[in-house]
């Protein structure tokens, strides 16, 4: 079976269309009847990794891949990237700025929470150049 | 506890989603911190929350939960009642603080779950 592919073009700087693209991908996954515990998981890090490319990417780009046994999600931005992974990953910590925070995000949570969310997460970072992170979480 | 108790409770105004008011709920929770909704929450179909900007209704929507309950009497615009709508939550409005309104509701016996 061809794998169902997802394309999705995302603001970085509509603040409040953040998290339009996660709620597509939700519906999909609804409507294709997988189960309502994966697809809360996926939603969830899909919508933190959108939320992160409107903060800190300054927009970039969504692409699902699904098939019966995985759902592969790539989120990729042009921004600043990343300096230091390690730290990033680590609870609390963030560089979002106060605006954010006024707006509910930039807890820091929410690369671990995708992390968490996820069974495969790999992250790729440039500084200055961009920041791709591959997701997969797993049909049992 | 039926989300129509809840708005009976909390003297709360009714915003949207009145077709699902008769629908039961067991659990809540209150932030005005989405990032914390987000990684802390499991299965809570309340939401109670300070916060008033489309992405606390995006929030519910992820977490598959039912109902927002808007706590100091704060009023969400036409987009954000739309959005609401669409993906039918229910919005409810009370003039209650967070912490009285989060009381209220324990008491009555509606549960909480919130933590690492």
């Amino acid at each position: 079976m061809e794998p169902l592919v997802l394309h999705y073009d995302v603001s970085g700087t509509d603040f409040t269309c953040a998290g339009e693209a996660s709620g597509k991908i939700k519906k999909t996954l609804k409507e294709l009847g997988f189960p309502a515990s994966l697809i809360r998981n996926v939603a969830i890090a899909v919508y933190e990794g959108e939320i992160n490319l409107v903060i800190h990417g300054g927009g970039g780009v969504i692409d699902a891949e699904i098939t019966p046994e995985c759902i592969s999600i790539v989120l990729t931005d042009q921004g600043p990237g990343i300096p230091d992974i390690a730290l990033a990953m680590q609870e609390g910590y963030s560089t979002a700025p106060d605006n954010v925070r006024q707006l509910g995000f930039g807890a820091g949570m929410g690369l671990p929470n995708i992390k968490k969310y996820t069974d495969e997460m790999i992250i790729e970072s440039e500084v200055g150049k961009g920041t791709t992170i591959r997701l997969k979480v797993f049909v049992k | 506890m039926k989300i129509s108790e809840i708005k009976s409770i909390l003297e709360a105004d009714l915003i949207c989603g009145e077709e699902f008011i008769e629908n039961e709920v067991f659990t809540a929770c209150g932030s005005d911190m989405m990032s914390d909704v987000l990684a802390y929450v499991k299965e809570q179909a309340v939401l109670l929350s300070g916060l008033v900007n489309p992405q606390v209704v995006r929030t519910a929507e992820m977490m598959d939960m039912k109902c927002i309950v808007f706590v100091r009497g704060k009023q969400p615009d036409e987009d954000i009642v739309e959005l609401a709508k669409e993906r039918e939550i229910v919005l409810l409005r009370t003039k209650f603080e967070m912490f009285t309104s989060c009381g209220l509701l324990y008491k009555n016996g509606l549960k909480g779950g919130c933590g690492v």
